[in-house]
């Protein structure tokens, strides 16, 4: 079994890159053809927030912007709990081919472990909810 | 140190999950809360030495943890940190980047 750390895709696309760099970094865009609805302030560290009818979320951290080439964000990694710092980073990069756009979309980090949870999936600390149920315990006896 | 070997992780995961009584022993314990194998063999439709059996693989995989409960008893706890880099795994497999960009493709297109 391969654990896949990275994916990769590449299409042409019969638009410049510019029309193409709208479509991935506007809130109209991203909210097309991505997500049913998007906000984006676009800059590295920018926030972006995509919405969907069914009620899923995804909220993105903008990391590169280099119009109209380069465009970068993580994001969460979806089925883990939202308080898990795991985040896979997600590069488009568009080059001009003929009069339309060389896209590729590079995906990362699957395979990746934060610091501590080694030891935490191998064995040692217990969690879940029973822990949490335990300090909400300790919090309220302790307050009481 | 070593880097983490994920893909060992993630495999006992999937072997746990491949069987259909550990399926119902983890299920049971998600749904329940720590539980011992005498109440397990309760709930479940799996003889009380069946379910031993498991919970000792499930353990030695780290999938559950054993502990001291009242008068004694071992009760089994399950462990979520290998079921969520299992779930790393299957969100790389949904990911579903061609869908993305064939989406990206009609609506430039459409223009």
């Amino acid at each position: 079994m391969a654990f896949p750390d990275r994916i990769e895709r590449t299409v042409e696309i019969a638009h410049p890159p510019a029309k193409v760099w709208a479509a991935l970094t506007t809130a109209e865009g991203l909210g097309t053809w991505f997500g049913n609805q998007a906000t984006i302030d676009l800059r590295p560290g920018g926030a972006a927030q995509m919405t969907w009818t069914s009620g899923d979320r995804a909220n993105m951290r903008i990391e590169r912007v280099e119009e109209p080439s380069v465009f970068g964000f993580t994001w969460h990694i979806y089925g883990l709990p939202d308080d898990d710092p795991r985040r896979t980073y997600v590069e488009f990069t568009l080059e001009p081919v003929g009069g339309g756009t060389r896209l590729t979309v590079v995906e990362s980090g699957f395979a990746q472990l934060p610091e501590g949870e080694h030891q935490k999936a191998f064995g040692g600390n217990v969690d879940g909810w029973a822990n949490e149920l335990g300090e909400l315990v300790e919090y309220l006896n302790a307050a009481a | 140190m070593p880097p983490p070997d994920i893909e060992a992780i993630a495999e006992q995961v999937f072997t746990a999950l491949a069987d259909p009584s550990r399926r119902g022993i983890l299920a049971e314990l998600a749904s329940g809360g720590p539980a011992t194998a005498t109440d397990l063999a309760d709930r479940l439709p799996i003889t009380r030495q069946a379910i031993a059996k498991h919970l000792a693989l499930l353990a030695e995989a780290g999938l559950v943890t054993a502990e001291h409960g009242e008068r004694r008893r071992v009760r089994y706890r399950l462990r979520s940190a290998p079921m969520q880099v299992a779930q790393q795994f299957l969100a790389a497999l949904a990911r579903d980047w061609d869908g993305r960009l064939d989406a990206l493709k009609d609506v430039l297109s459409k223009d």
